[in-house]
């Protein structure tokens, strides 16, 4: 097959610019980015409709919205959803799209592993999602806690999903890691130091780097599940002498840098955010990156404080807590600079701002709550309550989705070309961060007053009714929030005003160049000389250290220069070529694991067949078109 | 697998100097040591976790291990050939040395083949035990990267028939052999810790 | 309420008058109340209702940890106060005006980060002191001759009690003269209850959040914790690691009694059943419950009760999947804690049980109208 391919020259390249076809081959970081936004966005509808659902049951004691088991399906796949669906791949979204511009690099490392990497993603999502056609979803909570997860306890092929499912996300996130990582070391333009990259770019490494060392410790704990389930292996089984607990140890190995995988990224949009709108540059920009390097190395040394109750030891519960009290220092730093960034800046509210600072904001809150767990007597009563719940959506909603949502509304007119409405975006953000508090504040309460996470119904004598009826308002407040911003968003895309290459007067090199930029991103390749370095090639410093405008025609390389013969510089770049193969050897990997549900060697066969056509393919297509 | 073939370095030179195919298989294989360190951890958590199944010293039978561990570790040499060949222009010994080396492998595979079945006949299952479960999983995930890593020979072998490794892309055939190489290393390691360690203690 | 399905609903005595709308208006209150500071004041008075409440401790165990949590909570808010008051400052007092100059651009100013960096470090390590002593201080077993050993085994979904010193392995019954029960704790006050904690299933986690915080409840490795409660009354409790289908209805009382009823309790709780005098329709339960119908040994949907069920004193009735039964018309409520116990919960539970309890071991046995009064009447025998 491989020899008939490459010699008889059947499959050409694709070369479709335009059209779904496009859009399937395309190896473009760029557009591999906005297909990683809008997938993500749609499971973020979805995983916001299960919420929904969640708090419409909770709303009341004794709730009927749901039965035991659809409440159980629905906070799986809830989690699930919002973790690996749409935070970890809304970040992938901007990694793609902003990193190799904002290194000055054409694309990145490996085009076509990054489009088999979305494709991987796709896939993994849609068999997941799959489940609720094949007799039901997940139901054993995100972390999945053997034995109940085992066939004994769950029978039926709801965790089968789950273990196969989370295996093809996690290949995805290695694909992608290896190849940010190659990309930013790599391909950084000259004079890029790595002390001159933005921070978002740093972040983005340090996730990578997260990522390649976080996923495959998942990976083995996934495979025991599945052998457990599928070959009756006897890892999680206790009678037979294994040991339900190295499921914890390994889930949380891997699960406590994986909640730097998901808060880093938002980390590094906040620092690009405030700069530009308080018109000065990140407060202590060495401190903020180490800080979030330091975060990185410590994250591997904390995951126990996810099993404080376990019964591991008073040695081991006392290293773990002061582990995690020490995390926090690092975190600080970063908030006190993001702090002192705004510190007699120049303050435009703009919409990123507000999200920036509202995630500064509420990630604050997450993070003092975060240190109270470390006072480990005080988090046995804490654990496993709506006080945790309450936790972890202030640092995930209140850091990292508002994050995101900055990243969202600062990038838009760079990716369209127009500007976002900036009233719609204000109502959006007030909308949603009076909502999001409405809905997570009172958890912390309720979670001290006793009601545990995960549990469908509850007894009126608790007292909890009013609490839960305030949040479910809350999370629907959200809703309709959500509903603003899209309307923004198809408003804007469609009409907003035209935004220009710069519209906020930024500092990084992708407002150098068009928007939406063309395909190669750059006519040339910058040459780089500052940290900041477009902000200092549209301004000089007067000595007082204030930025005085660099006259017009004295800059080289001002956006307007760089605008001026794009499509003449165009023709003699070699773009990396669409392709086929991502998508067919990622299509396999549904079909292998359908096969393994199941039990049905054809499927497989065919999996395994698409796979290996797949990669055959792609090591032989030919270089160009 | 060495598949990119239109990274930027054609391009304009690297940030470090070092090809990113090469820098993405160190970063790959930096994430393969978690996966075996998690594997081999669960070995050591588990082997004497026996459900009164047999146990490492009722299976193992060091000398045979030791002899098809010496034919992996022979298959590192001539994978070093292969790219030594290639980087002297000689495509026909690069031919003879990766077929060498795939042999060496698919002999390793055997032998793994006919351990585990003794190992059947003997009681020791996946289902047995923990220390069943652990240990065949560790081997046979070592075992399906050999079987990548042949499939990987065995495709540079047919690349190279149809002339498409030239000298000028003898990193094809040294990205493949960083794979290999590692490959190996995680077996010396699971010798000693698998099979050595409880056999010293007897 | 007769004939109406009913959640256990029992006001716990220390709270009286704490009315649900009272606590709906609170609710709102708080959905009024906004972003921010407004929510956290409420944190700081709010948080005194409920039984479940970990803020009002009724035990030394839950009372250190809430002492602990209340002096960080101090230092948790003056730094929220801080950094929040420093953001909205920066952000009215450094607004862009119009015709203003532009910032200076500052860099950065290694001292105040080195500052920043330090002063949380201390205060952490300040913090770390007592939160390590107390850790040791709950890990310590207290001295043998002045605690009560209950041996605590979790199953899905309800609790199994041993009052014995040396535990019964899972799965296997409690011996000769021990006290086996269910879902609610008996324990004297101002005395150390020591726990030993083994799941016969999956992992759950024991939980009576105003005597002590939760420890997990593993299969395969023993865990424990101590309990004590300062004056009688009732604590409520349930599991918090979630074990399946019915992880909600996966609840526990902790009765907290006088030295006196406690060990009047552990007297009567000693005793055998009584067997019911032959003709009645208590007796004819009881024959239902270890034969079956028509003395087949199973109904339609399942084996006779005695095939999961112990009744101490009563020959063939030693089952140990359910719980024992030996005075189960004493205890305050049922199924996993989730029913009060009353002749109409009863019926409502043996009519249909995985309805009850979704996910229920015990299965719909399809008993008729006649079996159910009978098994109930005689269910009513065993207080």
């Amino acid at each position: 097959m491989a020899t008939a391919l490459a010699e008889g020259g059947i499959m050409r390249r694709p070369s479709a610019k335009s059209g779904i076809g496009s859009w399937l081959t395309t190896a473009d970081h760029k557009r591999v980015g906005i297909l990683y936004g809008y997938t993500a966005f749609f499971f973020f509808l979805i995983g916001g409709l299960e919420a929904l659902l969640i708090r419409a049951q909770l709303a009341r004691p004794n709730g009927h919205v749901l039965t035991a088991n659809e409440y159980n399906q629905l906070f799986t796949m809830h989690g699930l959803t919002m973790i690996f669906l749409v935070v970890m791949p809304l970040s992938a979204a901007l990694f793609n799209y902003f990193v190799p511009i904002m290194i000055g690099a054409r694309d990145v490392a490996f085009p076509r592993l990054n489009a088999f990497s979305f494709w991987v993603f796709l896939s993994g999502g849609l068999f997941l999602y799959s489940s609720f056609i094949f007799g039901g979803a997940p139901n054993g909570g995100w972390f999945g806690y053997a034995p109940l997860t085992t066939l004994q306890y769950s029978p039926g092929h709801g965790l089968t999903f789950y273990a196969l499912g989370l295996q093809m996300l996690g290949i995805a996130s290695i694909a992608s890691a290896a190849n940010f990582v190659t990309t930013i070391l790599n391909l950084r333009a000259p004079g890029m130091t790595l002390m001159r990259m933005p921070v978002f770019v740093w972040m983005t490494l340090v996730t990578s780097l997260l990522l390649l060392f976080a996923m495959p410790v998942i990976a083995v704990a996934l495979f025991q599940l599945t052998f457990d389930r599928l070959w009756h292996s006897t890892f999680y089984n206790a009678v037979a002498g294994g040991d339900p607990l190295l499921w914890q140890h390994l889930f949380w190995l891997f699960g406590h840098p994986e909640v730097y995988i998901l808060i880093l990224p938002a980390m590094g949009i906040v620092s690009e955010v405030l700069p530009v709108f308080s018109r000065k540059p990140l407060f202590g920009y060495s401190a903020v990156v180490f800080s979030g390097i330091f975060i990185g190395f410590m994250g591997w040394g904390v995951w126990a404080h996810h099993m404080f109750t376990v019964g591991l030891g008073p040695y081991a519960n006392s290293a773990f807590a002061v582990s995690t009290m020490f995390i926090a220092v690092p975190t600080g730093v970063k908030i006190f600079n993001w702090t002192a960034t705004l510190w007699r800046g120049a303050i435009r509210f703009r919409t990123p701002l507000l999200f920036a600072v509202g995630m500064v904001a509420m990630f604050v809150i997450g993070g003092l709550s975060g240190v109270t767990h470390s006072l480990v007597p005080s988090d046995y009563e804490q654990h496993d309550t709506y006080y945790i719940v309450a936790h972890f959506h202030y640092v995930l909603f209140g850091g990292a989705l508002f994050g995101l949502f900055a990243g969202f509304y600062y990038w838009f007119p760079k990716v369209t070309g127009r500007l976002m409405n900036e009233k719609i975006g204000k109502l959006h953000f007030w909308l949603m961060l009076i909502g999001f508090n409405v809905t997570f504040f009172p958890m912390h309460l309720l979670g001290l007053m006793g009601q545990p996470r995960r549990t469908y119904i509850y007894n009126a004598n608790m007292g909890w009714g009013g609490y839960n009826l305030t949040e479910t308002i809350g999370s629907f407040l959200i809703a309709f929030s959500m509903l603003v911003f899209i309307f923004n968003w198809v408003k804007s895309k469609r009409s907003g005003t035209i935004a220009g290459p710069d519209p906020w007067d930024a500092r990084t090199l992708e407002w150098s160049i068009p928007s939406p930029p063309p395909e190669h991103n750059f006519d040339e390749i910058p040459i780089v000389k500052a940290r900041d370095d477009f902000w200092h090639k549209k301004y000089a410093e007067d000595p007082a250290g204030r930025p005085v405008p660099v006259p017009v025609g004295a800059a080289e390389a001002t956006a307007e220069g760089v605008h001026d013969d794009s499509e003449g510089g165009a023709h003699k770049i070699h773009m990396p070529s669409p392709s086929y193969w991502p998508l067919v050897a990622a299509l396999g990997l549904p079909f292998l694991g359908w096969g393994l549900v199941f039990g049905m060697l054809p499927i497989i066969g065919l999996g395994i067949l698409l796979m290996l056509g797949g990669f055959y393919g792609w090591v032989f297509e030919p270089l160009a078109s | 697998m060495a598949v990119e073939t239109e990274a930027h370095a054609e391009e304009h030179a690297t940030s470090l100097g070092i090809d990113n195919r090469k820098l993405a298989i160190w970063a790959f294989l930096g994430s393969e040591c978690m996966f075996f360190g998690a594997l081999i951890a669960t070995y050591l958590l588990f082997h004497t976790h026996l459900n009164n199944g047999p146990g490492p010293r009722d299976v193992y039978n060091i000398p045979f291990t030791s002899v098809s561990s010496f034919v992996l570790l022979m298959s590192s040499l001539t994978m070093v050939l292969a790219l030594a060949a290639i980087q002297k222009g000689d495509e026909r010994g690069l031919r003879v040395w990766l077929l060498a080396t795939a042999f060496l492998g698919m002999t390793f595979i055997s032998g793994q083949v006919y351990e585990f079945t003794e190992f059947f006949k003997e009681g020791l299952t996946l289902k047995t035990s923990p220390f069943g479960s652990a240990f065949f999983m560790l081997t046979g995930f070592h075992g399906a990267h050999v079987t990548i890593g042949i499939l990987m020979l065995l495709s540079l072998f047919q690349l190279s028939r149809m002339g498409k490794v030239p000298p000028s892309d003898s990193l094809k055939v040294e990205l493949v052999g960083l794979y290999w190489h590692f490959v190996d290393v995680v077996w010396i390691v699971i010798f000693t810790v698998v099979y050595l360690i409880p056999a010293a203690k007897k | 309420m007769i004939g109406h399905r009913r959640r256990t609903s029992t006001s716990p005595p220390e709270q009286p008058g704490r009315g649900s709308s009272r606590r709906a208006i609170r609710g709102r209150r708080a959905a009024l109340a906004g972003a921010g500071f407004g929510l956290l004041c409420l944190l700081l008075t709010a948080c005194t209702g409920g039984p479940q409440d970990s803020l009002s401790p009724a035990g030394v165990y839950a009372r250190r940890a809430d002492n602990l949590f209340g002096k960080v909570f101090i230092i948790v808010v003056i730094v929220f106060v801080l950094v929040e008051g420093a953001i909205v400052f920066f952000l009215f007092k450094y607004r862009e005006r119009p015709g203003q100059e532009a910032p200076v651009q500052i860099h950065g100013h290694t001292r105040a980060e080195a500052i920043w960096t330090i002063i949380p470090a201390v205060i952490l390590a300040g913090v770390a002191i007592p939160t390590v002593k107390l850790i040791f201080d709950f890990a310590k077993a207290p001295p043998a001759a002045t605690r009560i050993d209950v041996c605590v085994t979790g199953h899905q979904w309800w609790w199994q009690y041993v009052y014995a010193t040396k535990c019964p392995a899972p799965g296997t019954s409690g011996t000769e003269g021990t006290v086996t029960t269910a879902n609610e704790l008996h324990i004297p006050v101002g005395k150390p209850v020591y726990l030993t904690l083994n799941s016969i299933d999956v992992i759950h986690s024991f939980w009576a959040p105003k005597l002590n915080g939760k420890q997990d409840v593993n299969p395969g490795h023993t865990n424990h914790m101590t309990l004590e409660a300062d004056t009688p009354g009732t604590y409520y409790g349930q599991c918090s690691q979630f074990c399946g289908m019915s992880h909600a209805n996966m609840r526990l009382r902790v009765i907290a009694q006088t030295q006196g009823d406690y060990d009047a309790w552990l007297a009567a709780e000693k005793q055998p059943a009584a067997t019911p005098p032959a003709g009645t329709l208590e007796a004819q339960g009881l024959d239902l419950f270890l034969h079956g119908r028509n003395n087949s040994g199973k109904f339609p949907g399942g084996q006779a009760c005695a095939g999961c069920h112990t009744i101490g004193g009563v020959e063939g009735a030693a089952g140990i999947t359910g719980p024992n039964l030996t005075h189960v018309y004493s205890r305050q409520a049922f199924a996993g804690d989730t029913l009060d116990m009353n002749p109409e919960n009863l019926r409502l539970w043996l009519t249909n049980p995985p309805k009850e309890k979704p996910g229920s071991i015990m299965p719909n046995l399809g008993l008729s109208n006649d079996e159910i009064t009978a098994l109930v009447a005689f269910l009513q025998t065993l207080h």
